[in-house]
């Protein structure tokens, strides 16, 4: 046996029996395709931070025309479902329920105070269990009082003065709408749960069952073990993300600024790192408990956590930073983000993609040499 | 008495096969505590150190002092001064900077002459959240800049006219750690634990010993019994050491009571321990009962309210999450350890979960026997 090449015959033999398997087996057609569609369904609609229709509990002591005049500003934002509350003990009581996110009370008096120009004060209480949720009304909060604040000025109802006055511009994403950026992330997510998970398992599960040793006594050579388990699965992972990309862009309205190409072929790269992570933790547990929990542990939830998706990672501690950089998910959150919302930005692009090649040659290359090692000692 | 022994022996079987081998000992101790640290430290919301660069076309005292606050605050931190548009909008493009202040050229004009001076802020809509956050830091700067601008002569009206005054309750300073590692328990703990469930049934399926176990003198409870206690010990004891670990590590305060704690916990790591014996139930082999462990975790996780806010889901998707188990639970230890709840007030968590238990577990065990490979 002089050939050190891969054989035709014997590779499509081998894919035969792969694809064969993941056919008969509902569960792995269930989690490539029927996942990636059912996943980006709910977490489109599930996924937003962007809080709307917030309940308040009004508390409006005052009744004076400006008093009410405010009260009513909160009626009309969007962000905003004002609950009349009688007294300030009540909407306290009801903050406490978790009944309502905040109290607004405009206190006796304020009329006044604001018609004789002093200062008028306006009392926030805040249900700060869940933080950012209450920053951000927060935000709101102070920005229909100086919306208000700027409408009598304009009204020349109160006295001109000089200050500072901010105007944002969010870039990519004009509206601020939170799914915008989520989807993309998602598709990271999604597709690290088809190549990682799914392949952590397949050469464990060879092992567990002792098929492996069969195989080995085969002439089959490692490139084509290698290659047989990954073909088949970045087939699914590449439609599971097809699929996906399709769902995001037509029924959540992700704009897609970049080229489509530049997509499929860095998902390409991204799907080939981590199908190398799955492979490399399957050919070294030989376990499928084991593979399945270190799967998780170094593929899922680095993925949601390490990622960027969601969380900044440069309000991370430094340590933190460094361990990201291991996670080939960080790079393609990068890619995808920039990809959808700002468009072809080659100075953010190529460094991503270039580690994401460096990954996927060294964990496949890892796999490669273990799997090399054939039967290990007793 | 000779049920109790029986299903002792099998505990006894159950507990040695996840302890006998020693990758699956490291797997269900090491990975629930790297995680904890690591995710702890990782899932903030709050901002530090935005990386931000100065395009000033102004070069008056006024916008230099307005941008000295900016370098004087622990939210931000300078990267470098613009000179032109072009370069605001690649230093952005690139992800130098997250976002760019802008002063117009007629900024000091303008405050001179008494009107409102024009800051631009140019902001990577990448990450709207962290957009958001930083645009409220932003403002917070420029009220407090407004405030001490010294009031125009002869006028007496103080800037800004209305003042709020703000106060949140149960977290004062809003710190998002504590409303993330306060539920960090819940989370990690139901991974384990729908791991090992989902593979004690599944695993005996794939070598054919189930068949054997359920000739044997057990009765369906009985095996129930003895596949859900350790994954229940195993749940129970991570979920409790990393309660232990938010308040003594993250100073997370713990403000309800104890009673409150263990009963949220033991209900809410039987109602898991019940979906994975379900699924494990439901699988003939180890893959599919894994792979259905994945499918639930993702979107319970994700649905959860665990980092996105239950509260901005459209309607039917909020009805449909009060099946998961996982949204009580982070609602239950957020009410515990923020709000100061007992077990009363966190009776409305307790019996959806104590529902989906009752559901989940004689379900599992019907499937015992009437699913056969």
């Amino acid at each position: 046996m002089g050939d050190r090449g891969i054989s035709r015959m014997r590779l499509s033999g081998f894919l035969r029996k792969e694809v064969r398997q993941i056919l008969r087996d509902p569960s792995s057609i269930l989690l490539g395709i029927v996942m990636p569609v059912v996943l980006l369904f709910l977490f489109g609609y599930g996924v937003s931070l962007d809080p709307q229709a917030v309940p308040v509990a009004l508390v409006v002591e005052d009744r004076g025309p400006p008093a009410r005049d405010l009260a009513a500003r909160f009626a009309l934002s969007r962000y905003f479902t004002p609950v009349p509350a009688p007294t300030m003990a009540q909407a306290e009581a009801w903050v406490r329920k978790g009944r309502i996110d905040g109290v607004v009370r405009i206190r006796w008096g304020f009329s006044a105070e604001v018609l004789a120009e002093r200062r008028a004060t306006v009392q926030l209480v805040l249900n700060g269990v869940d933080a950012n949720r209450a920053r951000l009304i927060q935000n709101y909060v102070r920005g229909v009082v100086a919306t208000w604040e700027e409408m009598r000025r304009v009204q020349g109802r109160e006295s001109p003065r000089a200050r500072v006055a901010v105007d944002h511009r969010i870039w990519f994403n004009d509206a601020g709408d939170s799914r915008h950026f989520l989807v993309p992330g998602l598709l990271t997510l999604i597709m690290t749960l088809i190549g990682t998970l799914l392949t952590a398992l397949v050469i464990a599960r060879e092992w567990e069952r002792g098929t492996m040793e069969a195989i080995l006594a085969t002439p089959l050579r490692t490139d084509e073990l290698l290659l047989g388990k990954v073909i088949p699965y970045f087939g699914l992972g590449m439609t599971g993300m097809a699929l996906s990309v399709v769902l995001g862009v037509t029924l959540f309205d992700v704009p897609l600024r970049g080229s489509l190409l530049l997509l499929v072929a860095l998902s390409a790269l991204f799907l080939l790192a981590a199908l190398g992570l799955g492979l490399m933790i399957s050919a070294f547990t030989r376990v499928q408990f084991v593979a399945a929990q270190i799967s998780v542990v170094a593929g899922f939830l680095p993925a949601f956590f390490l990622s960027g998706l969601l969380f900044d990672l440069q309000s991370t501690p430094p340590f933190i930073r460094a361990v990201s950089h291991l996670v080939p998910a960080r790079y393609f959150v990068t890619i995808s983000q920039t990809l959808f919302l700002a468009g072809n930005v080659w100075d953010v692009l190529l460094p991503s993609a270039g580690t994401l090649a460096v990954m996927a040659v060294v964990f496949l290359g890892l796999a490669r040499r273990r799997l090399a090692k054939r039967v290990p000692p007793p | 008495m000779k049920a109790l022994r029986r299903i002792l022996t099998l505990v006894v079987k159950e507990f040695v096969v996840v302890m006998r081998d020693p990758k699956s000992r490291f797997v269900v101790i090491a990975p629930p505590i790297i995680q904890f640290f690591v995710f702890g430290y990782a899932a903030t919301f709050d901002l530090t150190d935005v990386r931000y660069a100065v395009l000033d076309a102004s070069r008056t005292p006024a916008s230099r002092s307005l941008l000295a606050r900016f370098e004087g605050s622990p939210h931000f931190q300078q990267v470098g001064e613009l000179r032109s548009e072009a370069e605001a909008r690649r230093a952005i493009d690139r992800q130098e900077v997250r976002l760019v202040l802008h002063v117009p050229s007629d900024f000091g004009e303008d405050l001179l002459a008494g009107r409102p001076g024009r800051l631009q802020v140019l902001l990577d809509g990448r990450n709207s959240n962290v957009a958001a956050i930083a645009m409220g830091y932003v403002d917070g700067i420029v009220q407090a800049y407004n405030a001490a601008l010294p009031p125009p002569p002869g006028e007496g009206l103080p800037y800004p006219a209305i003042q709020l005054a703000e106060r949140a309750w149960f977290n004062e300073n809003l710190e998002s750690r504590w409303t993330i590692v306060s539920s960090l328990g819940g989370i990690i703990s139901m991974v384990v634990v729908v791991i090992l469930a989902s593979l004690s049934v599944a695993r005996e399926r794939e070598f054919g010993t189930f068949d054997q176990l359920l000739v044997s003198p057990f009765r369906p409870w009985e095996i129930l019994i003895g596949k859900s206690l350790p994954s229940l010990a195993f749940g129970l004891l991570d979920a409790l050491l990393l309660s232990a670990g938010a308040v003594l590590w993250f100073g997370v305060p713990f403000r309800g009571s104890i009673p409150a704690l263990l009963a949220a916990l033991s209900a809410f790591v039987i109602a898991i321990v019940g979906i994975g014996l379900f699924i494990s139930a439901i699988s003939t082999t180890l893959q599919q009962a894994l792979l259905g462990a994945f499918i639930f975790v993702m979107p319970a996780v994700i649905l959860s309210g665990f980092t996105t806010p239950i509260q901005n889901m459209p309607e039917w998707l909020q009805t449909l999450t009060l099946a998961n188990p996982m949204r009580h639970v982070i609602s239950a230890l957020r009410q515990i350890f923020l709000v100061g709840a007992d077990t009363a007030a966190v009776w409305p968590q307790l019996w959806p979960l104590v529902v989906i238990a009752g559901l989940t577990l004689p379900g599992a065990a019907w499937m015992f026997r009437h699913r056969t490979t």
